[in-house]
């Protein structure tokens, strides 16, 4: 069941959308193949359908959504951790709660 | 074929709400009492607190209270606050509706305007009892949509469901209306494609420019804290997802809030103010945009959530379409349709559109909805400035905006 649980919304995208949660180390299909989710990914969230490099544009739904600001591994998570915002900076509780707003 | 409410106007309404509205802060709690007492679905509260005047404020109260969705209205002032409530009333009059206005300080205070005021709103009831249910067109539909408490579902599921029912729509000759510019950063080019003349196209980017720059002068972009915990990752991410419930329709026009869209097609809702930044964030919360939408002519409004969200509106039913199968699950008596179903192999992406569509028929031939039967009617007004749309903003229509 996991193995499906990845969908492309686009050809020319390089990050896939966990539909059903996947566990660190459950098998999961990237293009066809089954490779070990290197770490666990909850639904809505992306992973990377191949390895990115800082700087480089993630795609979804076939146009750029963001850069990448660390490099992430085909299969790994992509999140506020590695990738941010091309227009205006994404804030979560956590730099809400730092910043004082 | 539709049913509805015939006003003097010609318009249609598919419910017949009488509004009690107050128009102060000051005068919120008498207005309140009199809609707790009288205990009715159909009698609702509305208002503006402001004391300071605002053209914006009067121009979508004035919209809201001759929407077709309203049979009455029961206007309850403090006295001394600068809200123009004679144009107000002489607004509603001239629309053939009932209208009656209480002056707290002038009838003798709380005790005695909650008083007046269950008898006024008896009066403007029994007024519009008398509207009469005739054949409505599609033509005189106008549907809108939002979306609320998004994650990343919403943008493969909700969203691009209703889409395919705005599609249906507007190819029914219906109105549909998308909005929040600000959702919409990141998106401009395509949707630029997608006007009906290039001089559209640019305003289009102009006005998503403008969204951009008014969210960076407030420091936040339309982007929460619950957006991020739901996998979306950046503002212009959560503006795919979100475009995709305006379909593949062409792009008639844009509006700004209180505007009526000249025709049937797809229109786009410009909502953040025109100039400097002055009254801080363009729509503090999801209703905020609901009413500005109804302002518009909405007469129902598609609400697509993932996180979660409980909302519904006065005037206007909201049909909530959850886009998450797991909230699907944990909210499942705050939703109308669960499009998470499509993440679960359950149901097609066609599938969950037409469900939406056939809802939207229902509703508007009477239908509650669940957020109408939960005694959902929230409503907020707050400070706003725009300049009139320019003439590039209806291109199909001679006469602009009604």
């Amino acid at each position: 069941m996991s193995v499906l649980s990845l969908i492309l919304l686009h050809p020319d995208d390089n990050v896939l959308v966990c539909v059903a949660a996947v566990g660190a180390g459950e098998a999961m299909s990237i293009d066809g193949e089954v490779l070990a989710a290197p770490e666990a990914v909850a639904v809505g969230h992306k992973v990377a359908r191949r390895a990115l490099a800082v700087g480089d544009k993630v795609m979804k739904y076939g146009a750029p959504i963001g850069s990448m600001t660390r490099p992430v591994a085909r299969g790994g998570w992509i999140h506020v951790h590695n990738m941010k915002s091309d227009y205006i900076a994404t804030h979560t509780r956590q730099t809400i709660h730092e910043e004082g707003h | 074929m539709l049913e509805g409410y015939l006003r003097a106007d010609g318009r249609k309404g598919i419910r017949n709400v009488v509004l009690v509205a107050y128009l102060v802060e000051c005068a919120h709690h008498v207005a309140r009492r009199i809609v707790d007492t009288i205990d009715d679905p159909d009698v609702q509260l509305i208002g503006f607190p402001g004391c300071y005047p605002n053209a914006y404020a009067a121009k979508v109260m004035r919209a809201i209270a001759t929407h077709p969705n309203v049979g009455g209205i029961v206007l309850v002032s403090l006295g001394c606050e600068s809200f123009d409530r004679e144009g107000l009333r002489e607004t509603v009059e001239a629309s053939g509706r009932p209208v009656e206005t209480l002056v707290i300080q002038e009838v003798g205070g709380t005790r005695a305007t909650i008083g007046a005021g269950l008898a006024a709103v008896e009066r403007v009831r029994a007024a519009a009892s008398a509207a009469v249910r005739v054949p409505m067109a599609m033509e005189e539909l106008v549907v809108a949509t939002i979306c609320g408490g998004s994650d990343g579902t919403s943008g493969i599921t909700a969203n691009p469901a209703v889409g395919r029912a705005f599609d249906r729509l507007v190819a029914d000759g219906a109105t549909c209306l998308f909005e929040e510019t600000g959702e919409l950063v990141g998106c401009e080019g395509v949707m630029a494609d997608r006007a009906v003349t290039p001089e559209l196209g640019r305003e289009i980017v102009a006005c998503v420019e403008k969204a951009e720059n008014y969210y960076i002068v407030m420091g936040f972009g339309s982007f929460a804290p619950g957006n991020a915990e739901g996998g979306l990752t950046t503002q212009e991410e959560k503006s795919m997802g979100a475009y995709s419930k305006s379909g593949s329709s062409p792009i008639s026009g844009i509006v700004k809030p209180g505007d009526r869209p000249p025709s049937g097609g797809l229109y786009l809702l410009d909502v953040v103010p025109d100039g400097e930044p002055r009254f801080g964030f363009p729509n503090i919360s999801d209703n905020a945009e609901i009413v500005e939408l109804i302002a518009c002519g909405a007469h129902l409004t598609l609400f697509t959530t993932g996180r979660g969200s409980v909302v519904g509106s006065a005037i206007a039913p909201v049909i909530k379409i959850c886009a998450n199968p797991d909230t699907a699950r944990r909210l499942a008596d705050d939703m109308d349709v669960n499009a998470g179903r499509i993440l679960e192999g359950a149901a097609t992406l066609a599938e969950v559109g037409d469900e939406i569509y056939e809802r939207v028929l229902e509703v508007a031939a009477g239908r509650r909805t669940v957020s109408e039967d939960l005694g959902h009617q929230e409503f907020i007004l707050t400070y706003k400035a725009f300049d009139p749309i320019g003439p590039s903003c209806l291109p199909l229509s001679a006469g602009g905006a009604r």
